[in-house]
This record gives structure tokens, sequence and C-alpha cells, in this order.
């Protein structure tokens, strides 16, 4: 709720934080203003890389009063326009998944170090994002109290498409998962396809999670990118974006 | 990515990336979400040189449909090409 009276403010920087290995690894830092202390989320990029979307979403979470940090998961993989990095990327098979765990961790710890944060952490994630936000609520060292999943492909994966970056199905790590999860899905979507999400819905309820998917109609892959008229779907991502602070709401304040 | 349909085949060849030609040694080929094209998928090319940083590269986003008709188009001048190299 904005209060037109209320004082306001945030600080958004490149800042370094420490990823997996060891690895220094830049990352993005939006926080409100004040004393706090106020909740934290880690924003986990998509395929196009770390772009401009992320770090207008780092900002949208730190208006909305959580300290928000979205790292470059590709960091290591070169410098440079978003989608040059994220071209290399793709043709290298994905970041590793275990390197992009352990790079949440590291942000994780960051944003729990920090003095103005409570301690309640969440994760959230768009297309591979969404992917790598279910994969650290399940296997995260440091826990994270809500996990939000954007139309995340490949949770469930044929044995076929498993690689050295990728060895592991996210929906086999399913018993793993200790957070609430949110997932938004679009009925229209490719990866993942309604038939994926129901399997990985199925598997939620088999081991008992506390979870709650919204499948929308008339939206299909990335339908909360305004920069993408193909996929943009305004109905569905404003209803979408009420579900995110309903639910972090819930979770995290 | 999201499809997992990529591979990266090394090459030798030119390209032109906004205003300098570059030599190329690989291209990523890809059945995936494209940047720019407003389609859920497209054929992507990307010929790279990834000894000269990320900004040496030339992309094209294709749909499948022309993709196959290049391709096509393609093997059939090389076809041609190579009748006339053997004279």
């Amino acid at each position: 709720m904005t209060d037109t009276s209320a004082y306001e403010g945030m600080i958004a920087e490149t800042i370094t934080v420490q990823g997996d290995g060891g690895d220094r690894i830049y990352a993005y830092l939006a926080r409100p203003l004040g004393e706090g202390p106020f909740p934290a989320m880690l924003l986990l990029h998509h395929i196009p890389g770390w772009d401009e979307w992320y770090k207008e979403a780092a900002r949208r979470y730190a208006h909305h009063g959580y300290v928000t940090i979205s790292p470059d998961l590709y960091c290591r993989d070169g410098h440079g326009e978003p989608e040059d990095v994220a071209a290399k990327v793709r043709a290298e098979g994905g970041a590793p998944d275990d390197r992009v765990v352990g790079d949440a961790d590291g942000c994780i710890a960051f944003l729990r170090s920090l003095p103005y944060v409570t301690g309640k952490v969440g994760v959230m994630g768009t297309c591979s994002g969404g992917r790598h936000s279910f994969l650290v609520g399940c296997r995260s060292r440091e826990g994270v109290d809500a996990v939000v999943d954007c139309w995340g492909g490949n949770v469930v994966m044929p044995p076929e498409n498993l690689s050295e970056r990728q060895p592991v199905a996210p929906i086999d790590y399913t018993a793993d998962l200790n957070a609430p999860l949110l997932g938004l899905f679009g009925e229209n979507d490719f990866s993942p396809t309604p038939e994926q999400v129901a399997e990985h819905e199925a598997a939620l309820q088999r081991e008992g999670k506390d979870y709650e998917f919204h499948m929308y109609p008339n939206a299909g892959h990335g339908f909360f990118y305004y920069n993408y008229p193909q996929a943009y779907a305004a109905e569905a991502a404003v209803d979408g974006w009420q579900k995110i602070w309903d639910f972090l709401d819930r979770h995290l304040g | 990515m999201c499809t997992m349909i990529a591979e990266k085949v090394q090459i030798a060849g030119s390209g032109k990336s906004r205003d300098r030609w570059f030599p190329i040694a690989q291209t990523y080929v890809s059945f995936d979400h494209p940047f720019h094209l407003q389609r859920e998928h497209a054929l992507n090319l990307d010929f790279v040189n990834e000894a000269l940083g990320t900004g040496a590269r030339v992309a094209v986003e294709l749909t499948p449909e022309d993709a196959r008709e290049l391709a096509t188009t393609i093997l059939r001048l090389l076809d041609e090409g190579a009748e006339v190299e053997a004279g």
C-alpha cells in the first residue's frame, strides 16, 4: 500500500558478493531506505541473462519493502551486452545447477548478514530462474522461507535431457523442498507444458508439500515480459504480481 | 535452454558485427526462445569468436519455416558451386 504522505527512497547498485566456490560475482542490490528490518528476496535471472528486466524487478521488490539481490549467474562466462553473454551460455548448455545453487547460497548468507534484514529470505525467478528457484528451495544449505517459480521449464526432464551441468531433474528433489512454493504458469506454454506442471503438482501432493499453483488461460511463456509483446499477457501479469505480493506477505512479512 | 536444443559448431569464416569484420571461430545453433523475434521459439544462429569477447557476435533469429527454406537453399547453392568448381 502506498501512502502519499510517507517518505520513500531506495538505493540500487551493483555490488560483488561471494558465490559458489568463494568466487566473487556481480550482483544488483536494491533496498528500501530506512532502518528496517526488511524481509529479503533473491531474484534468479532467466535465460536471456542478467538484463534490464531483472534490475527493474529488483527495484520493484525494493519498492514493495524487500531488500533484493539479483546475482549475475553468468558472471564467470564473460561480460558485455546481456544477450551476447546469454547466447554463449546457452550454447554451452546453460549455467551448471550446482554453481547456481552455490551462488544462491552466497547471496542468501549475504542478505542474512545485513543489519536491516529480518532474516526472512524468499527466492523468485522466471523461465530458467523459476527452475533454479525451485532447486534452491530444495537444495540450499542456507535455506529459504518462500519460493516463487514463474513458468520454470525443465523441472520435469526426460533422462535424455540430463547433462553434466543439469544432472538431476529438479522434480526428483521435491521431497527436499523446505519452504512454501508459489507457481505461476501459462496454459499455452511449451516449457513447462500444462502436463509437466500437473506432474510436478502430483509430486508435491505426494510429498505433502505446502504449495499453490496457478495456471492462466490465454498466457504462454514469459507472460510478465512487457518488453516482449508476443509473450506479455496483461491480465495474467497483473493477477500474477498480486499473487506474489500476497504470498510473500504471508510467508516473509 | 528451455528446449535444451543447442549446439556449438567450430567453424572458420568471417562475419560483420556492428562496424567491423572479424574472424568467426564458432557458431551457436539453437532452437529456443529468440531474444528479438516475436516467436516463442526460433532457429537461432550466433556467429561468434569466443577469443575476441562476447561482443564478437552476429546474431540471426529465423522462424522454423524460413530456417528450413534457407538450409535447403544453402545446400542447393553449395551443390551448384561444387559443380562450377569441378569444371
